[in-house]
Formats: structure tokens, C-alpha cells, sequence
């Protein structure tokens, strides 16, 4: 036990200079956690009200800010093009909104018609973006800007003109164009946010059982029973939990479709907990592996205890009390997460970084930089559609001209306040920029009206903010990025060159 | 031994444009054999290798003509993928490794090992998972191959440079159908520790059967490792031997021998040199110009003389000369004429009087949509502030003198143009070198430093080109610096020749030393040369 205790020390001390030095290896972050931090002591409004704010925000937008990673990964930059996917996602909601469709139906409708319309703008962008290689970023943020002008094209003319569309809740008077915005409470408001998590469940179980039960047959058509087993016993596995949501308390606390954080705390600490028991117990006893260590899982464990302590902490109580969180719509960040890190240990994705590092080397190797190119700008505006639908069902409104032309720039300067650069982002610089940047937005104009007691200096500071967030995020990344080697005349006698120019006599 | 050659190139000749670059060469390599391909820049080492693995530029300029046989079938290589397929290797000079990827993740790109997933039944191949543990196995096996001890999980980003060759290697021989893997110049850029090893590996590699092309400069290690060669000299085919049948005394002289014709007459040279009138003296000079680094050198140039500076690519002359001129980081002393040069400072070797004619004339040399005019006095503009009215708030430039002076330098070099103002780009490649070196001429220069001044411009303009470096020498009685990797033209015109080779000065001769002491030195050859 002594021996674990020490461990346990080290492991805590190494975390620690770990943690110092990963402070200092992201200024960018770092810088911007101060400035929130700042911020919220300076609202002059209650705690609650900002944290209650920032996870709506959260929920709204991180999903698009996702869509952005891919592409930073293939090496084309950060996507300014997904702005284009947002139109995509706007006309497909347009097409719902004039058909009368509601509810989840409309919903999957509108994913319906939006899937292929923003595959093929990906598709056209990927071509673009494989002609002006190396420009990528510029690129698609003028391109956002002629895509505009193409769709105020479409909403303000054609829409009237060549496609005849009565509806006086949506055209305006002359019978030619769209109206300004385009109420969408009673069709798609809330149709993610409010799918209760009962269903989820449901739809979950029935998802898994699909899958284990081709999976079944695969094998049984194989004649391979090697696995026979493990996926029978997955289907039982189904079948409980699935049996578990019919017990009365359950199905109660399930059939709402917003979790309190507090609640949510709970269940991610306890499952936490569990799990690395679970482990713990699975590696040491069953497996008896000597090589398992046991000191990360009990620091997790650790750590979560102290998190769960720390929610009885009464003001920290009050404030997780009042926030409430759509489940669907985290859930569905949560797979995008999962289906990045997936792609990324696929052939696909192992090809996608190679282009992405090196475009040469790439070819060298087989691999089809354009095709690859491509792929990735498809995935990233459909990814992009489908979050500016996620965006538009929960804010419920629709700006008919306004929703997108933002989007792009705010996702990208999420995903820069996260730590991201423009050759390396992770789903955690995602998350975390949403945090970060959504925080300091909804921040900013309050610390700025409360301090200088003037609510227009507020909105000065949110527009300042916003594309201060960008070009301060940029420059810090330059300056990270800055050759060492400083030292004015002092000549590396012995150092070659880490990679010689081709000799120029070639 | 003549039984059966894995690879079998014959009668092999290439054209560029014209240019007779490849006549007639065979290549013959036997399985499991190490062979050295040898020969000068310029000797067709390159296009040989470009043909054998099919590269674009090949066929982009009308292919070439004779058979290759790979593995007793005869074969038409067209892409580079083919000849991959085929079971060709390559390990490139640059090193072609992801920074940013593991040593498994380099070893196996491309070649990723995969397994199957509910997603890739349903969206094909693309979707399948990496089997990283599988694909850690291979790599694990190749590197142990090749007796590379490290982990198989590290970055390469991290690594010394001595290492990523030996990843390459490791990548090649991953390939299982590889039969010949061709290194291209792979001690190049290693230290001797590693050349070592590098060497120790080759060997290895070849006792499992497979063969190794091996192009390289350094004869001592040809001698060590190889067991047969073929010397190339301009394009044509001057032996295979086998490498217990030579000498590197043999060998440099295969490569180099050729007879030195004189461009010049010697009767107008009337000059008094002295050994102890320096005009620019370099102590301990390093330059970390990015495949030409300089390592350290001392030199002395007497004033009115020609001094060359000769060696193969790659290998530091260039370095020497940009690193004069303050184009990259330097340390150690230059002085011109008894006063210090700052070589951190740009401009200041062209302020002290060094004028300067750039080895990259397209690039570096010219600014090639503007005028000749504006060309030839931007230098002496900058520099100097000639050619300019002072208006006392202002100086603007004077049309009327730069016109003078440049029709002038055209009349005096001879620049075949429609006028002063006919942009530079529109100029022949030796009008081109006419203008830099007038523009270096308007400075007024003590020291003349060239670089490359004949290369890519036909015969008749070299000769010019040369003429007119003699005659500024003679008549003028200015000192000139000629770095050249044209052996033959610095024979013919310069007094001494000081050979680079690895960065540091191999040795300073006489026009008139025999071929193979100019081989030896070329090829840094410890052996002692005698």
C-alpha cells in the first residue's frame, strides 16, 4: 500500500509539471481564460446567468465548430467555406418550412435535403480548394462572400420570380423574395432539444441490437462462431437496459428531455468511478496482468470524488441547479466527437493527415491528394450543414440573411480561442474554444456597460471582441510558431540542415 | 558470375531539348550486389535513375530510347507507382518523412494495414480501421532488419538526422516484393559514425538478396562497401568493374579525365601576383546556407589573380560565396583588402567593394520584368546612390545618366539586345549573365566574386562569358572569384583552384595537376592523395 501511496505522489507531481508546461505551450488558451475569468467577477450579474447562457451556447454551436476539424486535419486550413454549408442547411430549411412539415419529421426532412445539397457545395469547394492550393483560407472566405451574393440571389429573386411560392408568411408583399426572417416556432423550434431522453435510450438499444444482430449473421453465414458469444451476450445486455426504463422511476427521471447538470454530474462521476473499478478489478483479478497501473485509474477515481464533493459546495450547488441541459443535442456533439476520432483511425483518416503533413510524401506514397482533399471538404460542409441546423432549431428564428454570414467566422475564432492552430486542431480545442469564446461573448458586453456603466460601449466590445478573438489567436499562434534560432550571427557549425534544399545543381 | 541481372538497362539514350544528356549506357546489377553508379554532376547519374524509376519528366520530354530488363522480363516503366510496384525502391536525398508522424506511421504510409469495420462494408475500403498493433510488428521487423534501435512509437520530428535515413531504409525494405532499392547519395548529409552504420545496413540488406544502386561522391566508401561499379563521364558509358579489379586512383581518374582545353591565350598576361598582397582573406569562415554549409575554412586571395572555387554539388563552394555577401547566417572573420567585412550586415560586402554575380541569375541575379537598364544600376543605385539627382528634399532617379551608362555597358559587353529598356527575362541566358555582370561591374568592384557564371548558356556565351572575366583580370587588373562546378573551366582560366568537399577546403592546386589529384580531392578521398 506504501508503495502505491508514492506512486500515487509521483504520479500526481509528474501531472503537475505536465500541467505547467502545457500552460505555457498554450498562451493562446491561457491568455483567454484570464480574460474570462476576468470577465465573469466583473458582470455585475449573477453567476448562474452567464453559466446558464454559455451551455445553451454551447449546445448551439459547438457542433459546427466540430465541422471545422477535419479539414485542418487534410491540411487545407480553417474551413472558412462552411459558410457554404450553412446556406445549404438554410435552403433545406426553407423547403420544410414552406412545405408545413413539423416536428421530427420536418427535422429529418430538412437533414434529408440538406445532406446532398451541401455534399455537392462541398464537392465544388473541394474542387476550388485543390486549384489554389496553399490559399485555401482566403479562398473560402471570399468565396463565403460570392456564395452570398448567390444566395440572396436565389432568396431575393429567383425565389418569386422563376420558382412561384405563395405564402404570405414567407414572400414578401410584391409576391417576389423572401421575407426578412422566418419564424420557426411551431415547425423545427426546439425538435432536437426537446426529444426526450427516453427515446434516446430506446433509439440507442434498438441500434445496437441491429448492429449485433447483422453482426450475428455475418458470422453465421460465415460459419465463423469465434465471437458468437460476446454478441449474444451484447443483445441480453440490450434487452436489461432496455427492460431497466420500464421501472416507473426511471422512466419518469428519463421521460423529460432536459438533464439538470447536477444531475449529469452525477451520473458522469458515478460512471466514471464505476468504470475504473471495473478495470481496476477486470486487470488485477481476472486477467491478473502485472503490468497494469494502477495509479491513473485511481486518480480518476480521486478526481471525481473531489468533483462530486465539490457540487456541495452551496454556491457552486446554486449555480449547476439552474442550468439545464438539452440532452439530444449533447449527444449529438458527443458522437461528432467520436466519429472524428474515429475517422482518424481509418485508412481515410490516416490518409487525410498524411496529405495534411505533406502533400508530397503523400504522393510518394500511393495516396490520392486531391481525392483525399476532396472527401474532406464534403464531410466538413455536410458536418457544417447539419450544425447550422442544430444553430437554427435552437435559436429559433431564422434570419433568412443574416444566420450564416457570421458563422464561419465565429466557429473559426472558437476554435482558435481553444488552442487550435492552423495546422493542428483536436475535438478538446473545439470544446474548449466554444467555452472559451461563447464566455467571453456573453461576457464582454456585460463587464463593459456594468464597468463603464454604458450599454452601448457593451455591444463595441462584443463586435471588438469577436475579431479581436480572431487576429490575437492568429498572432499568437505566429509567435509560438517563431524560428528559435534568434541568436543573431552564432553559426551551428556542426548542425546540418534538418531538411537540405535540393542541391542546386539539379 | 555474369548469370542473371535483376536489372538490365541497355543502350540507354536521352535527349533534353536537343541536348545528348544520356548516350548509349548500359547498367547491369546482379541480385543481392551492391553497385556504385559514378560520375560527376552532370555526368547523367540522375536521368538514368529518373528513367529506371519513370519519372514524369521523362516522358514529358520525349521518353527515351533503349530496352530495360527488370527481374529477366523486359519492362516499360512509365509511372513512378509501376516501378514501385515492380519492386524498385528509393532512398531519397531529401528526406521524404512526416515530421509530425511516428517512425510506424512513416514506415507503413500508404501501405497502412486494416481490418474491417461495419462502416467499411457499407462505404468500401477506406473505412477501415488501422490496425495499429499490426502495423507496430512490421515496422518493429523492418527496423530490427536494418539493426536501428529505437522505438517504433517516437515522432520523427525529434529525431538527429543520422536517423530518418535509416527510416527511409527501414520504409523501403517494409516493401515486400522490394528487389532493388536505389540510395541517392545517402552518406551525404550523415556523419562518419553514421555513414558507418549506413554502410553496415547496406550490407545487410544485400545479404538477404536484395540489390542496392548506390550514387555517391566519397570513393573510400565505394571501395568499402561496393562489389561492382559503372563510372559514367558526359553521358556516356566508361566502364563497369568490378571494385576488387580498381583503385580510387583509377576510379577518380575514369570519372574526371578529360582533356583541358585552354579558352585563353596566355600572351597578354603580364600581371605581377604576390604571395603576401592579400585582397580578401576568410579565417575560420562557417556558412549555414541551407545543402551548401560551409564548415569552417580559412583562404587567402591574392590581389590581381583568379582564384577558383571548384567541388561537386552540394558540397559548400556555393556557401562560400553567398556567405560572403551576407545572403546566410555566417561567423568567422572576412576581410577585403585589410578591412573587415560584416557578413551579418546585408550590402555591407557591397559597400566595401565586392561585386557580386549570383549562381541563381533568374532568381537572385535579375529582376526579370524589368529593363536592362534598371537592372544593371539598381545595385550601384542602392549601394552607392549614383545615378541620382539631388533635389534636396529628395533624390530621384536620373533617367538621363543611367541611360548613358547603360548603353555604355552594352556597347562593352556586348549584350545582344533591342535596347536598354527590352526587359531582362526577354534576354538569352548569357545576355542574362552579361547584365548581372554589368550590374556588378557598375559598383566598381575590388573584388569580383562569380558564381556559376556558365551555367545553363550555350557554348559560344561561356566562352564570352570567360573572355571577358580574363580581360577584366588582365586589363583591369581586377581580382576575381570563380566558383564553379565546371572543373574544366576553372582549369582553363583560373591561376588556383581551391576544391570543397564537405565544407571545408579538401585541397588548393594548380591548373595543371593531373586529373585524378583533382578526382581524389573532388571526392574527398582520405586515403591520402598521391
Amino acid at each position: 500500500m506504501k508503495n502505491n501511496e508514492t506512486n500515487l505522489i509521483r504520479y500526481c507531481g509528474d501531472q503537475l509539471s505536465h500541467f505547467a508546461k502545457s500552460v505555457y505551450g498554450n498562451k493562446v488558451v491561457f491568455m483567454f481564460v484570464v480574460l474570462c475569468i476576468f470577465g465573469l467577477c466583473t458582470t455585475g450579474k449573477p453567476l448562474e446567468y452567464t453559466v446558464t447562457e454559455v451551455f445553451t451556447r454551447f449546445g448551439r454551436n459547438t457542433f459546427i465548430v466540430l465541422s471545422l476539424i477535419i479539414p485542418v486535419i487534410a491540411g487545407l486550413g480553417l474551413n472558412f467555406g462552411i459558410v457554404v454549408g450553412a446556406m445549404a442547411a438554410q435552403i433545406a430549411i426553407f423547403c420544410t418550412v414552406y412545405w408545413g412539415f413539423t416536428g421530427i419529421g420536418g427535422l429529418l426532412l430538412t437533414v434529408a435535403i440538406a445532406t446532398p445539397i451541401s455534399l455537392l457545395l462541398g464537392f465544388l469547394v473541394g474542387r476550388l480548394y485543390n486549384k489554389t492550393k496553399g490559399t485555401e483560407m482566403i479562398t473560402g472566405l471570399i468565396l463565403g462572400y460570392f456564395a452570398d451574393g448567390l444566395y440572396q440571389f436565389l432568396f431575393l429573386f429567383l425565389i418569386g420570380v422563376v420558382f412561384p411560392v405563395e405564402n404570405p408568411r414567407l414572400i414578401i408583399d410584391g409576391g417576389v423574395g423572401v421575407k426578412n426572417t422566418i419564424d420557426l416556432a411551431g415547425n423545427l423550434k426546439y425538435t432536437i432539444d426537446t426529444i426526450s431522453m427516453l427515446s434516446i435510450v430506446e433509439l440507442a438499444c434498438l441500434i445496437v441490437a441491429l448492429v449485433l444482430v447483422v453482426r450475428l449473421v455475418v458470422h453465421f453465414v460465415k460459419k465463423d462462431d469465434s465471437s458468437v458469444p460476446k454478441a449474444v451476450g451484447g443483445i441480453i445486455g440490450v434487452a436489461a437496459v432496455y427492460a431497466i426504463t420500464y421501472i416507473p422511476a426511471i422512466e419518469r427521471f428519463l421521460s423529460t428531455d432536459r438533464l439538470r447538470l447536477l444531475d449529469a454530474i452525477t451520473i458522469y462521476v458515478f460512471g466514471a468511478i464505476i468504470l475504473q473499478l471495473f478495470r481496476i478489478i477486470y486487470e488485477k483479478l481476472i486477467k491478473k496482468n502485472g503490468e497494469f497501473v494502477i495509479t491513473r485509474p485511481l486518480a480518476v477515481i480521486i478526481a471525481a470524488v473531489i468533483i462530486y464533493a465539490l457540487t456541495f459546495i452551496p454556491a457552486i450547488e446554486k449555480v449547476i441547479l439552474s442550468v439545464n441541459i438539452p440532452v439530444m443535442t449533447y449527444v449529438l456533439i458527443a458522437l461528432l466527437c467520436v466519429f472524428n476520432t474515429t475517422l482518424l483511425n481509418t485508412k481515410l483518416g490516416q490518409n487525410m493527415r498524411t496529405v495534411g503533413q505533406s502533400r508530397t510524401v503523400a504522393n510518394a506514397a500511393g495516396i490520392n491528394v486531391n481525392k483525399t482533399r476532396i472527401i474532406a471538404m464534403m464531410l466538413s460542409t455536410m458536418l457544417a450543414a447539419w450544425g447550422q441546423i442544430i444553430y437554427l432549431q435552437n435559436i429559433g428564428t431564422f434570419s433568412t440573411y443574416g444566420a450564416h454570414s457570421m458563422c464561419g467566422q465565429y466557429a473559426i475564432a472558437a476554435l482558435l480561442v481553444g488552442g487550435a492552430s492552423v495546422k493542428d486542431a483536436k475535438n478538446s480545442h473545439a470544446i474548449l474554444g466554444v467555452i472559451l469564446f461563447h464566455t467571453l461573448f456573453v461576457v464582454s458586453p456585460l463587464s463593459a456597460s456594468h464597468l463603464f456603466g454604458n450599454s452601448m460601449i457593451g455591444e463595441y466590445f462584443r463586435v471588438f471582441v469577436c475579431y479581436g478573438v480572431i487576429a490575437v489567436a492568429l498572432a499568437m499562434h505566429a509567435w509560438k510558431t517563431l524560428p528559435r534560432k534568434k541568436d543573431g550571427g552564432e553559426v551551428l557549425s556542426d548542425n546540418t540542415p534538418e531538411i537540405p534544399v535540393s542541391g542546386a545543381e539539379n | 558470375m555474369s548469370a542473371q541481372y535483376v536489372l538490365k538497362m541497355d543502350g540507354i539514350s536521352k535527349e533534353y531539348f536537343g541536348n545528348r544528356v544520356l548516350n548509349n549506357v548500359s547498367l547491369d546489377v546482379r541480385p543481392g550486389e551492391i553497385h556504385a553508379l559514378m560520375g560527376e554532376n552532370g555526368a547523367g547519374k540522375s536521368t538514368l535513375m529518373n528513367i529506371l524509376f519513370g519519372m514524369p519528366v521523362i516522358h514529358n520530354t520525349g521518353g527515351f530510347t533503349g530496352t530495360v530488363e527488370f527481374d529477366g522480363n523486359p519492362v516499360n516503366i512509365t509511372s513512378p507507382q509501376q516501378a514501385m510496384e515492380l519492386g524498385i525502391g528509393m532512398v531519397h536525398q531529401e528526406f521524404m518523412l512526416i515530421p509530425g508522424f511516428t517512425v510506424t506511421e512513416n514506415i507503413k504510409v500508404g501501405r497502412e494495414i486494416t481490418k474491417p469495420t461495419i462502416a467499411s462494408r457499407i462505404f468500401g475500403k477506406s473505412m477501415e480501421r488501422l490496425d495499429r498493433p499490426a502495423m507496430r510488428a512490421d515496422a518493429r521487423k523492418a527496423l530490427d532488419t536494418i539493426g536501428l534501435n529505437i522505438e517504433d512509437y517516437v515522432m520523427v520530428s525529434g529525431l538527429p538526422v543520422g536517423y530518418m535515413q535509416f527510416i527511409e531504409i527501414a520504409r523501403e525494405i517494409d516493401k515486400s516484393n522490394i528487389k532493388l532499392l536505389i540510395f541517392d547519395e545517402p552518406t551525404a548529409v550523415l556523419t562518419e559514425s553514421e555513414a558507418d552504420r549506413l554502410l553496415d545496413a547496406m550490407r545487410v540488406i544485400a545479404s538477404k538478396g536484395i540489390a542496392i544502386i548506390f550514387i555517391t561522391h566519397r570513393l573510400d566508401e565505394v571501395i568499402a562497401v561496393t562489389d561492382s561499379m559503372t563510372v559514367l563521364r558526359d553521358g556516356q558509358l566508361v566502364k563497369r568493374v568490378e571494385t576488387k579489379d580498381t583503385t580510387a586512383v583509377s576510379i577518380a581518374e575514369m570519372m574526371i579525365g578529360r582533356k583541358v582545353e585552354k579558352l585563353l591565350d596566355e600572351a597578354s598576361d603580364n600581371r605581377v601576383i604576390k604571395d603576401d598582397d592579400l585582397m580578401l582573406k576568410l579565417r575560420d569562415f562557417h556558412v549555414d546556407m541551407p545543402g551548401e554549409v560551409v564548415k569552417g575554412i580559412d583562404l587567402d586571395v591574392r590581389r590581381g589573380e583568379i582564384f577558383g572555387i571548384g567541388g561537386l554539388a552540394g558540397q559548400g563552394k556555393l556557401g562560400i560565396a553567398n556567405g560572403i555577401m551576407g545572403l546566410y547566417k555566417t561567423s568567422g572573420s572576412v576581410e577585403l583588402d585589410g578591412v573587415a567585412v560584416d557578413t551579418k550586415e546585408l550590402g555591407d560586402a557591397l559597400k566595401k567593394g565586392i561585386g557580386f554575380v549570383s549562381e541563381d541569375r533568374r532568381g537572385v541575379g535579375l529582376l526579370l520584368d524589368e529593363s536592362i537598364e534598371s537592372n544593371i544600376v539598381f545595385s550601384a543605385m542602392q549601394i552607392k546612390g549614383d545615378f541620382l539627382t539631388n533635389l534636396g528634399i529628395t533624390k530621384l532617379y536620373s533617367p538621363r545618366k543611367g541611360k548613358k551608362h547603360t548603353d555604355e555597358m552594352i556597347k562593352a559587353l556586348d549584350i545582344r539586345c533591342t535596347g536598354h529598356d527590352q526587359p531582362a527575362g526577354a534576354l538569352s541566358g548569357g545576355n542574362q549573365q552579361k547584365v548581372c555582370l554589368a550590374r556588378a561591374l557598375t559598383l566598381n568592384p575590388k573584388l569580383l566574386i562569380v558564381s556559376e557564371p556558365t551555367r545553363g548558356i550555350d557554348i559560344g556565351a561561356k566562352k564570352l562569358v570567360i573572355e571577358l572575366l580574363a580581360k577584366l583580370n588582365r586589363e583591369q587588373g581586377m581580382t576575381v572569384i570563380m566558383v564553379s562546378s565546371e572543373l574544366n573551366e576553372l582549369r582553363s582560366l583560373c591561376d588556383r583552384i581551391a576544391v570543397v568537399a564537405e565544407g571545408k577546403i579538401a585541397a588548393i592546386m594548380k591548373p595543371d595537376d593531373s586529373d585524378a589529384q583533382f578526382g581524389l580531392a573532388m571526392a574527398g578521398y582520405k586515403g591520402g592523395a598521391e
